[in-house]
């Protein structure tokens, strides 16, 4: 029996018009692949470059409630944003973020993240060291791989200490794209 | 024992939207079908996030479909009482109270079943229901004592 779209879009609308929804998702569109981009009462909670994300819907689940639906309406910012940022035309994003059950460190070295600025790059070991922890740079190392919200917290800006690009939770290709269009490559 | 984790609610709706649209469409036709699948489901979100556990979720959203299609039809058409209450539901639990809870009004029948052979919550029943807990709670324990007085008659 199939449904049809419209009784599917009635359903997901009428759900997030009530505010029954914990966290709403949709797919976007970007010239680095489809990103499954999530958001939650509390803002931005998640981008992922793998879009059938059943492990994301699981995590997302227990921290921000099961109610979680695709609705796209509620990443429309998210997604006006992102299509700015890759069409160039914005440099910063002004999104809230959804950094919840995140530990202390981790927010920390987030936080100090979203500083680095479009178009510059910096290594794990300097990031580290301007979280006061100059010897840390593996740990910030694995706070860049989970991170959940890559491109708006710009992971892609740290670059390893003789200036390779190291690895990338999405890929080197995807990290080249990003800092060749931010021109910082 | 461990409880069976409650699905993300993308994952529950993906599921079963298919089942419980064949149900609603089989009750009142493609058109009203379409009305009642949104208050189902809408119900079902409503209620998702009091859900103790993730066990025997397509019989409760069943049961909701069933009774947001009695109230389409008593809206639509006063006085009309739906006669098919049973599931269209294999698992044994359910099987073996159905045949037991033959007979019953709809509410009751539905509220012994979900209680005593689902295990589920007073308030996950009022939500299948679309009434309150102690309705609920009311409705399965008129249900126990009339099937108690059939089997001792």
């Amino acid at each position: 029996m199939t449904l049809s779209p419209d009784v599917d879009r009635r359903f997901r609308e009428a759900a997030v018009t009530l505010g029954l929804v914990d966290v709403g998702f949709d797919i976007v569109e970007s010239p680095v692949g489809e990103l499954f981009v999530a958001v939650s009462d509390r803002g931005l909670a998640a981008i992922s470059y793998d879009t059938v994300p059943d492990e994301q819907l699981e995590r997302l689940g227990r921290i921000a409630g099961p109610c979680v639906l695709r609705s796209p309406r509620t990443v429309d910012v998210a997604r006006r944003e992102l299509d700015e940022y890759f069409e160039g035309k914005r440099r910063a994003f002004d999104l809230t973020l959804d950094l919840r059950a995140l530990p202390p460190f981790t927010v920390t070295v987030l936080h100090e993240l979203a500083r680095v600025p479009y178009g510059e790059t910096t290594t794990y070991g300097a990031l580290a060291s301007r979280v006061g922890r100059p010897r840390a740079a593996r740990a910030v190392g694995t706070v860049m791989n989970r991170n959940r919200i890559p491109i708006v917290l710009p992971c892609h800006r740290v670059v390893g200490a003789g200036g390779d690009l190291v690895g990338y939770g999405g890929g080197l290709e995807r990290k080249t794209a990003l800092l060749t269009l931010e021109g910082a490559l | 024992m461990p409880s069976v984790a409650i699905p993300p609610f993308e994952r529950f709706y993906e599921q079963h939207r298919s089942e419980v649209l064949r149900l609603l469409r089989r009750q009142l036709g493609a058109q009203r079908a379409e009305d009642a699948f949104q208050e189902t489901f809408l119900r079902a979100l409503q209620a998702y996030r009091r859900l103790e556990h993730g066990e025997h979720l397509r019989a409760w959203v069943l049961t909701i479909a069933r009774n947001v299609a009695i109230d389409t039809r008593r809206r639509t058409r006063p006085g009309d009482e739906l006669v098919e209450t049973a599931a269209e539901d294999g698992t044994s639990a359910y099987a073996e109270l159905a045949h037991l809870t033959d007979g019953l009004p709809a509410k009751e029948r539905a509220a012994v079943v979900l209680r005593y052979g689902y295990d589920l919550s007073y308030d996950q029943i009022a939500i299948a229901l679309g009434s309150s807990p102690g309705a609920a709670r009311q409705a399965a324990s008129t249900g126990v004592r009339r099937l108690r007085r059939r089997t001792l008659s």
